[in-house]
């Protein structure tokens, strides 16, 4: 996109991802594009491949790859409210179960439809409750949205567990999966003799979505992942994207350039939604049941986490953080109870050393760096400083440096 | 309340691109604006001065639709525009800049300027989903628009930098190029020459003047008096929000009431009796 900017003078900056983005981003377009496809291929094999370090022992790779996938859809999807709009969203939860619901209750609860034909009603039912909870909160800004749909994803659960029609705490079961067509059998790699093997005993059948064998379910998550990117990245880079950006930065002169802030906040909650409906969907076929308790809060503040964790505002951030959020706890089941408390420790660690996320939106980076280097300009004066707060600092002495550091 | 009955302003010279009649605006027990009543003719530069507090930068937020004044009205263009929604005045083609600078500072200088532009266009999500030709055009006809008023403010080399990024006075002269990608009828200016040195204020003036060029009629608040005096077609002074001159500017100059009020204040050779 923006080619044109100048070369910083220092780049001996121990950023691996970002090193990385940045040859990324300077090679030519075909070249990122068969990267991109290559990458894609790579993810739809990987649980044939069961690589070794990155498979997960004890669990179905298979199992954890899906669940990865259904986080990764979420936070791409939150990443639009959050990360886009600026709206800081913890009820998230509440239009994941939306999702999962309408599917339950139109494929088992209450009738009998095709699992096909119950998605596109249900992504409807989460888009027009992501209108209908936005309508009147997105009228209230900052910590006030916060709470308020941090109450919408609580209403939701407490619904969820108090009416029989939606089977109460017990649930919804059988919900049905999508209609397979077995075409073909694909073996797994075995790797148990330390190099890799064809295990002919172990396959997987393209594409029959059963009870035992969880990657057809991934296949279909990437494939909706791939192209909620795609869209993603077209509205991003639209009069929306930027409307949503600047609503973030600044809603009054966003409001008084032209841009209608309510209308299109409203706009970034029924998007989100709808990802989030369709990541609710996908959760409750593949879990076959749905219950109350697969809704809770503390699932909405894994989500918000792995945003946040990945960096909000970067659609690519968002998938890392959320592959870092749902992928870590599985690969390191062994530890058993540790593993929460490790993961727990990781995301601190992660607050403090890298609070940008791991993969900020570029144009934080790039922030970052022009502060950096206005802070390598600032540095003589700091012997300075450094002598009047020895002799006893006071406020007054402080403030005119301060400003015209900031001015310069 | 403020949309009852419309009368026929007093002032209408047939080419009045906005009037403010009678426009009262009160918080509480303050009467910020008492009765104030100014026009600007299309293609005008009219200063509005005063002293601090004295309700330009109110005024400026009742025509732009922040404030709906207690009574009275704002008429742009021929049609009442009180109590319309603030973007719903911007599209009507009143644009404005701000006295403390409010860039979208995490978006780069282009696309600040491409957020006014979007104003005019009305392609959505669905169409950018697609694709759509008439999206793509709409995403050039923006960017070319973008990248023409950036180089005509004089920030044309930083397009990709990120706005907070940018230097104090670049900061201040792209939010004239994002006002003006809006493609308004009226350009507002409050306090466009805030902190700048003599040069930057001179190269200022030279700015105005190229946008009423361009067709735009310019509402300009702005505290140096040689800049004001030095560009403006007439002055409105306001003090504690009633309006005490609207003339010329060498008539205000020399206008006792506003000597007292504001110039006496400011530069003591206008005082007179010393």
């Amino acid at each position: 996109m923006s080619q044109t900017t100048s070369a910083p003078p220092r780049r001996s900056r121990r950023d691996l991802l970002g090193g990385l983005r940045r040859r990324l981003s300077g090679m030519p377009r075909w070249a990122q594009f068969l990267l991109m496809v290559a990458i894609a291929l790579l993810c739809y094999v990987l649980p044939l491949l069961e690589p070794p370090i990155i498979s997960t022992p004890g669990t179905d790779f298979g199992g954890v790859l899906f669940t990865v996938s259904v986080y990764v859809l979420v936070a791409v999807g939150l990443n639009i409210v959050v990360g886009y709009a600026g709206l800081l969203d913890l009820g998230y939860v509440g239009f994941y179960a939306i999702g999962a619901y309408t599917v339950g209750v139109l494929t088992a609860q209450h009738a009998t439809w095709p699992w096909l034909l119950s998605l596109p009603v249900a992504l409807v039912v989460t888009m027009v409750s992501g209108v209908l909870l936005g309508w009147p909160t997105l009228r209230v800004r900052g910590d006030y949205l916060a709470i308020v749909t941090l109450g919408f994803g609580e209403i939701v659960r407490l619904t969820l567990i108090n009416s029989e029609w939606l089977g109460a705490a017990r649930g919804i079961r059988p919900i049905p999966s999508p209609p397979s067509l077995p075409l073909f059998e694909v073996p797994h790699l075995d790797w148990s003799t330390g190099v890799p093997l064809v295990d002919f005993s172990d396959t997987t059948t393209f594409i029959e979505f059963g009870v035992t064998d969880p990657i057809p379910f991934y296949w279909l998550a990437l494939t909706l992942i791939i192209l909620v990117l795609l869209a993603d990245k077209r509205i991003k880079d639209s009069r929306v994207g930027r409307a949503w950006e600047a609503t973030r930065e600044d809603e009054d002169a966003a409001e008084l350039m032209g841009v209608p802030t309510f209308r299109f906040k409203l706009l970034a909650f029924a998007i989100g939604a709808f990802v989030g409906g369709i990541a609710g969907s996908l959760f409750a076929t593949r879990q076959t049941f749905i219950n109350p308790e697969s809704f809770t809060l503390l699932i909405s503040i894994l989500f918000l986490s792995a945003v946040v964790v990945g960096g909000q505002g970067n659609r690519w951030g968002a998938v890392i953080g959320a592959v870092v959020v749902a992928y870590l706890p599985e690969r390191f089941r062994g530890f058993e109870q540790w593993r929460v408390l490790v993961f727990g420790l990781a995301l601190m660690l992660l607050a403090i050393y890298r609070p940008q996320g791991l993969l900020p939106p570029r144009r934080t980076v790039r922030a970052q760096r022009m502060e950096a280097e206005t802070e390598a300009l600032e540095v003589g004066e700091e012997p300075e400083d450094a002598v009047i707060a020895a002799g006893g600092p006071t406020p007054d002495d402080a403030a005119p440096t301060d400003e015209g550091s900031s001015r310069g | 309340m403020a949309e009852t009955v419309q009368q026929p302003t007093p002032v209408t010279t047939g080419d009045t691109l906005l009037s403010l009649d009678d426009v009262t605006l009160k918080f509480g027990g303050v009467t910020a604006l008492n009765g104030v009543s100014f026009h600007i003719d299309r293609g005008e530069i009219l200063g509005l001065i005063g002293p601090n507090g004295a309700g330009k930068t109110t005024a400026f937020n009742v025509v732009t639709g922040i404030y709906r004044p207690t009574s009275g009205g704002v008429t742009f263009d021929g049609e009442q525009i009180t109590g319309l929604k603030r973007y719903r005045i911007a599209k009507r083609g009143i644009a404005r800049t701000f006295q403390n600078i409010r860039l979208f500072r995490a978006m780069t200088a282009l696309e600040n300027v491409m957020v006014g532009a979007d104003a005019r266009h009305t392609t959505g999500p669905i169409s950018a989903l697609l694709g759509l030709p008439r999206h793509r055009r709409e995403e050039a006809a923006g960017r070319e628009l973008a990248l023409e008023l950036l180089d005509f403010v004089g920030v044309g080399g930083r397009a990709d930098e990120l706005a907070g990024n940018l230097s104090y006075g670049d900061q201040r002269r792209l939010e004239i190029a994002r006002a003006m990608a809006t493609q308004p009828k009226l350009l507002c200016l409050d306090e466009p020459a805030a902190g700048f040195n003599p040069s930057e204020k001179q190269a200022l003036m030279e700015l105005i003047r190229k946008i009423r060029d361009r067709g735009l009629t310019v509402l300009l608040i702005e505290h140096d008096m040689r800049l004001v005096m030095g560009v403006v077609d007439r002055v409105v002074v306001l003090e504690f929000g009633t309006k005490i001159a609207d003339a010329s500017p060498t008539e205000v100059q020399n206008d006792p009431a506003v000597i007292a009020a504001y110039l006496g204040v400011a530069e003591d050779e206008v005082v007179t009796d010393e």
